[in-house]
């Protein structure tokens, strides 16, 4: 038997092989045991069952049931499943065609192709159960908010839902029917929560609620006892596998604990129930037992928190309050007990009352201690006053007057040994006892109960609670009042058309390009491997139309089904605040989870580098890539490595703007990691770019031939930028409307689109120096006599000064004070006609033109 | 009898001359709420178009306002906001944004106040919390940086030309925003508006001729370059014309004889010559309509119940006021001492053509006048003259090159005077008392010889 060791999990086959084939070296079990280190427990899985299987994302496990179980010619323990998927699983857009609400609970059986459904052993984490349900049908409430079971009523194939075919659903019937996990006690038998769904079935509940032993043990099996703590405990494994401290794993398996964080959750409700009951209690005597159930509960299922805590002392106000919990639980535990539990033993289903029967009759056994005053603990002894000093509190209060007649004396012994009992109790607590029942949901909450002293209520209640991070709000912009109107004329509608976000039917002009990113992608799509592809080009040359037009056609050939299916994620350097929350996006988009960017660097880096089950390839595009620079460049390098990587599947479309930028602020091993699979977007040349237009305006007409030629020549000998192609023909249609009030032509005409290009990239400085008051411009003189005499660009406003003095006197002007000069400086200063140093230089100040001395001499000459 | 009838009429005229006052501060201070737009007939249609076709067709888009300070950007687009708001098919679809670059800066209208986008962090915040996103809770906006840009482009991406409210940006010190690290929120802001998502428009107003220049290459493409320039390009007569007009009572005053009277006056003033004079000199300055308006501040705070009209005097001495030389005004307070220590300075800027000097040498000059020439100055101890070189240094008619570090001797840190020649000369011409070879010396460092 091959043992591979796993962190703290060890898989092993269960029994013989039940057949072997000696040519491939393979042979079949029918069963494999998974066995818990650090819990010394021992899961058996078998053919037939229900597993939850590791994957993307560790909060939600993938759920499928075995078919077969091997090991390969290289030793490799295998397993064939056939998978269920969840409703997270299935595309957003798919799942209206539900029409229902659909359960966390609920999964449907896949018939979707192309997910592997030979996965590693190792990844199966345990088992569950899933329940197959007619569509209609009620869940039999002993599914009802059991975690641990799944149920499912349709198939799922990828494009549509439908009904269980009567063949699959008995199938699943009879594996459930026939299901029935065997646990060895080899060494020391503890009752595992793994189990708890099964042991409710069958009757090894009572042996295994009966058999106690040491505390200890039983919280380290609480740890394994939720599937999400286990799943993220082995995601943790893994990922310490691959470098990563470990520390941090194990502190996170320790505060995973269930109990603990079901107790967060129910806080509040059993503060606010505890709170009305407190203050309804004088006028309502008769409720008061009613609540007592509730404390009795708290001490039957009470988490091994407390002890803990105590133990520890930290603080002895804390320890007090627990104290003080405890110590008011016990005082209403003796006389209300066994029988309130009897009482509500008969309103519970026929399960349920097994179990509650078993912890009920328990009960006496375990307040044996109770009975006996021990006092172990030195922190019991210490609070001990403290407590007499709250119940002075209490009594002066006045609340709670009935229950303090008996309590006085004992109390510390009985708060010690409420421990005890605690201790005892919690192995034939089940864990996942059905929420419905009254009694078992206040048990979670103990911890936060133990807070709410009597005494404190008030305060706690009073300070109004600063409102929480809305964590899941939809983002979304109001709708608009009144609909948006149609275009009404055709110079609108063209307007509309020239619209630079107006999606174009296709993109002329960039088919060669379309079609050799597209090649590109298919290929490695049908091959299933990964590559990068770096684009690049000026801005507004289709670089991001193109990429994702050919995205369009790749998802349309996926949904039928010519091309595997693959994901699609696009991120932009430009929208992150930072290069490193490019893995936060990334991770986002693949399995929806939100964490920090640390974190998501490395669960990005495990996803890709593990051959995981279900990998779907995935196409990612980095547009602005430049921006993702760092100075260690980790975060392109992670980029360009991954779809190196065997598994990944990942195919980058990488797009910025300069054609060398892997020469030149790449390192060599990311450049190279990049590859070679260049593309660059020439600037469109003028027949292009009239194309463009002409398409767009297709059977509008609005314009002129001779003006989109106007136009797009234009441009073409300026940038080649579309997006400014379109903008002056938007601008020219609005000129053309404007005219168009006085006259009536139609058409947009040269006249219209000159003026909207002089509008576009007319220099304003000329305009500016001609529409500046006398003295401004007489002081630009001044600065052009004052260089030309020091042969120098650059003068102080002290040297001006004096060229303006002189000039004002040629001009038979008043000449201005030094302040007014200063004025006028700053003035010109801002329009940045002149460039000016920081003005508490005063006279000093130096001064440069911001434009050539030719043009201001042009621009004052006019006159 | 007719003393009480005084009483009345000058108590009647004093509720007049605070209504008038009230009337023209309120217009003179608040240029963007009030002001009327003067020339900018073209403009104000171009922009009025351009956000009617944003919030009826739902059309993005993007411009800029460019402008000299004081130009009337903001009242150019407070205006047009105004007229929008009025129309019927507008009122309820636009959601205004407004930023501002400028951390000093407070706006005026209720649903903004003291705007402080300094950085891109700070300006998300506040889009979030002026569109009331559903992260936002009270007026605090909850998550990081990331998670709010991530919140903001998912919204608006969300959002389609025809069913989503139309949002209006308002960027104002718009050439502010384009300091912020690579540019992210104005191409994002641009990148939405080039894009079918959430119609949204982008109006930056700055007085920045270069600011085309300043975007990033991928920004500038992004951006329609739609500009509107505002230039003040009207001649004298329209000065004249807007003079008339800020100064004008409206026809819904209280008074209406009073105001006919004020107005009459005001047509008077118009046609003045020396009214015309003080105008063209400070429209030969500056054609800015702020001084204009500080000008007709000062001249009509003289206006009291005993002098209940403006007169050209009024105005001549306003702008007097307006065009004083601060820093001359300083030297007018100065003493004999550290008048003569100016002097000193001026002599050795003449001698060593604008080289910077210090204390010693100002000393050594100093003492060179006081023996040879001076009979009605007291010789002073070194010491005195260090504390009114220092009281110099003080009222920054001084500037040290370097800052005073703990090794380097006082006297001899090298200074630099921040006054012209002429403008000692013109405040000595001026300065009370002052002893005739002092003034003397002033004119000629060699006078003595």
């Amino acid at each position: 038997m091959n043992t591979r060791q796993q962190s703290k999990l060890i898989y092993s086959w269960y029994g013989k092989p039940l057949t072997s084939d000696r040519k491939l070296r393979t042979s079949q079990y029918k069963g494999i045991l998974i066995t818990s280190e650090s819990s010394k427990t021992e899961t058996c899985v078998q053919l037939g069952d229900f597993i939850l299987v590791e994957g993307v994302n560790a909060d939600q496990p993938y759920v499928a049931q075995l078919v077969d179980l091997y090991e390969d010619g290289a030793q490799h323990k295998r397993a064939v499943v056939q998978w269920f998927c969840r409703l997270e699983e299935i595309p957003q857009n798919k799942r209206k065609l539900l029409k229902r609400e659909i359960p966390a609970q609920e999964v449907f059986f896949d018939q979707v192709l192309g997910y592997d459904t030979d996965i590693a052993a190792e990844t199966i984490i345990k088992s569950i159960m899933v329940l197959p349900l007619h569509l209609g049908e009620e869940l039999p409430i002993m599914i009802l908010n059991k975690e641990q079971t799944f149920y499912v009523r349709q198939s799922w194939d990828g494009k549509c839902f439908k009904v269980l075919s009567p063949d699959t659903f008995s199938k699943l019937k009879e594996a459930n029917k026939k299901r029935g996990v065997i646990t060895n006690s080899s060494k020391a038998f503890t009752p595992s929560d793994i189990l708890t769904p099964v042991k409710k079935e069958t009757e090894s509940v009572v042996r295994s609620a009966t058999k106690r032993k040491n505390a200890d043990m039983e919280i380290e099996s609480k740890h394994s006892t939720s599937k999400s703590s286990l799943a993220k405990e082995r995601h943790s494994q893994r990922v310490a596998s691959n470098d990563i401290k470990t520390p941090t794993a194990r502190k996170k398996l320790e505060l995973n604990s269930p109990t603990r964080s079901k107790a967060k959750l129910l806080g509040c409700e059993v503060l606010g129930l505890l709170d009305d009951d407190c203050d309804a209690i004088a006028p309502l005597e008769p409720s008061a037992p009613k609540r007592k159930v509730k404390f009795t509960g708290e001490i039957l299922g009470s988490p091994p928190k407390i002890p803990c805590s105590s133990d520890k002392s930290k603080q002895t106000s804390e320890t007090a309050e627990h104290r003080q919990r405890s110590s008011d639980s016990i005082r209403l535990s003796p006389y209300t007990k066994v029988k309130d539990f009897h009482g509500k033993d008969r309103n519970l289903d026929e399960e349920d009352d097994i179990l509650l029967s078993l912890v009920g009759y328990q009960k006496p056994s375990s307040q044996m201690p109770v009975l006996t005053p021990r006092s172990r603990r030195t922190c019991a002894q210490k609070t001990s006053a403290l407590i007499a000093e709250q119940i002075s509190l209490l009594k002066s209060h006045g609340k709670l007057a009935a229950e303090e007649d008996f309590s006085s004396g004992s109390d510390s012994s009985y708060s010690s040994s409420s421990e005890e009992e605690e201790d005892d109790d919690v192995p034939c607590t089940p864990e996942k006892k059905p929420k419905s029942s009254k009694i078992f949901s206040t048990p979670k909450s103990s911890r936060k109960s133990a807070v709410h002293t009597p005494a404190k209520t008030p305060k706690k209640t009073g300070t109004p609670r600063t409102p929480r991070t809305p964590r899941n709000a939809t983002p979304e912009i109001p709708r608009r009042v009144q609909a948006a109107q149609e275009p009404a004329s055709v110079l609108e509608e063209a307007r509309l058309r020239l619209h630079v976000s107006a999606i174009p039917e296709s993109l002329p002009c960039r088919e060669e390009e379309f079609q050799d990113i597209y090649n590109f992608v298919e290929s490695k799509l049908i091959d299933g491997t990964g590559g990068c592809m770096y684009i690049s080009g000026v801005p507004g040359t289709g670089k991001t139309a193109t990429v994702h037009e050919v995205i369009r056609c790749l998802q349309q050939a996926a949904e039928n089904e010519e091309l595997p299916p693959f994901q699609f994620v696009e991120i932009n350097g430009m929208k992150l605040t930072d290069p490193h929350q490019a893995y936060v996006q990334i991770l986002e988009f693949l399995t929806g989870q939100k964490v920090t960017a640390a974190h998501a660097a490395v669960l990005l880096a495990k996803l890709f580098s593990t051959p995981g089950p279900k990998r779907k390839a995935t196409v990612l595009i980095v547009d602005e890539l430049d921006l993702l620079w760092t100075r260690k460049q980790n975060v392109m390098y992670n980029l360009f490595d991954w779809p190196t990587q065997k598994h990944s599947k990942l195919i980058i479309l990488a797009i910025a703007n300069t054609m060398d930028l892997p020469e030149r602020i790449m390192m060599n091993r990311v450049a190279s990691r990049l590859g070679l699979t260049r593309m660059s977007f020439q600037p469109y040349t003028y027949k292009q770019l009239q194309q463009i237009v002409s398409s767009r305006l297709k059977g509008v007409k609005a314009f002129e031939e001779d003006a989109v030629q106007l136009v797009s020549r234009k441009v073409a000998a300026l940038s080649g930028d579309a997006r400014r192609c379109l903008d002056i023909c938007r601008r020219a249609t609005e000129i053309c409307e404007l005219a168009r009030q006085k006259r009536a032509p139609e058409m947009v005409r040269m006249a219209h689109v000159t003026e909207a290009i002089d509008e576009m990239f007319s220099s304003p400085y000329v305009n500016a120096i001609r529409n500046a008051s006398l003295h401004e411009q007489i002081f630009l003189k001044a600065i052009l006599a004052e260089f030309r005499r020091a042969g120098v660009e650059e003068a102080t406003v002290q040297q001006i000064y004096h060229h303006y003095v002189a000039l004002c006197r040629v001009e038979g002007l008043q000449s201005p004070t030094v302040s007014e000069v200063m004025a006028i400086c700053s003035r010109l200063g801002a329009c940045r006609l002149l460039l000016v140093e920081a003005s508490n230089k005063y006279l000093h100040m130096r001064v440069r033109l911001n434009l050539s001395q030719d043009d201001v001499m042009y621009a004052l000459r006019e006159e | 009898m007719s003393k009480r009838k005084l009483k009345e009429s000058s108590a009647e005229s004093a509720e007049c001359i605070s209504q008038v006052q009230k009337i023209l501060r309120e217009r003179f201070c608040h240029h963007c709420a009030a002001g009327k737009l003067f020339g900018l007939e073209q403009q104000y249609r171009h922009l009025l178009e351009l956000l009617k076709r944003t919030t009826v067709h739902g059309e993005s888009n993007s411009a800029l306002v460019i402008g000299p300070r004081g130009s009337g950007k903001s009242a150019l687009l407070n205006h047009v906001l105004k007229d929008l708001r009025e129309m019927e098919q507008v009122r309820e679809n636009l959601l205004e944004v407004h930023l501002n670059g400028n951390c000093q800066f407070l706006m005026k209208n209720p649903f903004l106040s003291g705007l402080l986008q300094t950085n891109d962090k700070v300006a998300l915040k506040e889009i979030t919390r002026q569109l009331q996103l559903e992260n936002v809770v009270g007026d605090k906006v909850f998550g990081s940086f990331a998670e709010n840009l991530a919140f903001l482009l998912e919204a608006l991406r969300k959002g389609d030309r025809s069913s989503s409210c139309p949002i209006l940006f308002v960027l104002d010190e718009f050439d502010l925003f384009v300091h912020h690290k690579n540019q992210t929120l104005l191409y994002n802001l641009f990148d939405i508006s080039q894009s079918a998502q959430t119609p949204v428009t982008v109006i930056g107003l700055t007085c920045r001729q270069d600011i085309l220049e300043l975007l990033e290459k991928r920004v500038k493409s992004r951006f329609s370059h739609r500009q509107i320039y505002l230039m003040n390009s009207f001649d004298f007569k329209q000065y004249i014309k807007i003079f008339k007009k800020q100064l004008s009572l409206p026809a819904e005053f209280p008074d209406e004889s009073f105001a006919q009277k004020w107005n009459n006056n005001v047509q008077h003033l118009s046609e003045d010559k020396t009214v015309q004079d003080v105008l063209q000199n400070l429209f030969h300055h500056t054609k800015d309509l702020r001084s204009l308006h500080l000008l007709l501040m000062l001249a009509s705070s003289a206006v009291t119940v005993h002098h209940p009209l403006l007169t050209a005097a009024d105005l001549q001495e306003a702008s007097r006021q307006h065009s004083t030389d601060s820093k001359a005004n300083i030297v007018h307070g100065l003493s004999v001492l550290e008048i003569c220590l100016i002097i000193a300075m001026k002599h050795l800027n003449e001698v060593y053509d604008g080289e910077p000097f210090n204390f010693q040498m100002v000393y050594n000059e100093f003492q060179k006048f006081i023996q040879r020439k001076a009979h009605s100055m007291y010789n002073f101890e070194k010491p005195v003259v260090m504390k009114a070189f220092e009281h110099l240094l003080q009222l920054e008619l001084v500037q040290p090159l370097e800052r005073p570090s703990a090794r380097a001797q006082r006297e001899f840190l090298l200074m630099k005077l921040l006054l012209d020649s002429s403008q000692i000369m013109d405040a000595l011409q001026v300065y009370p008392n002052c002893p005739t070879d002092v003034k003397q010396w002033a004119a000629s460092s060699l006078s003595w010889l």
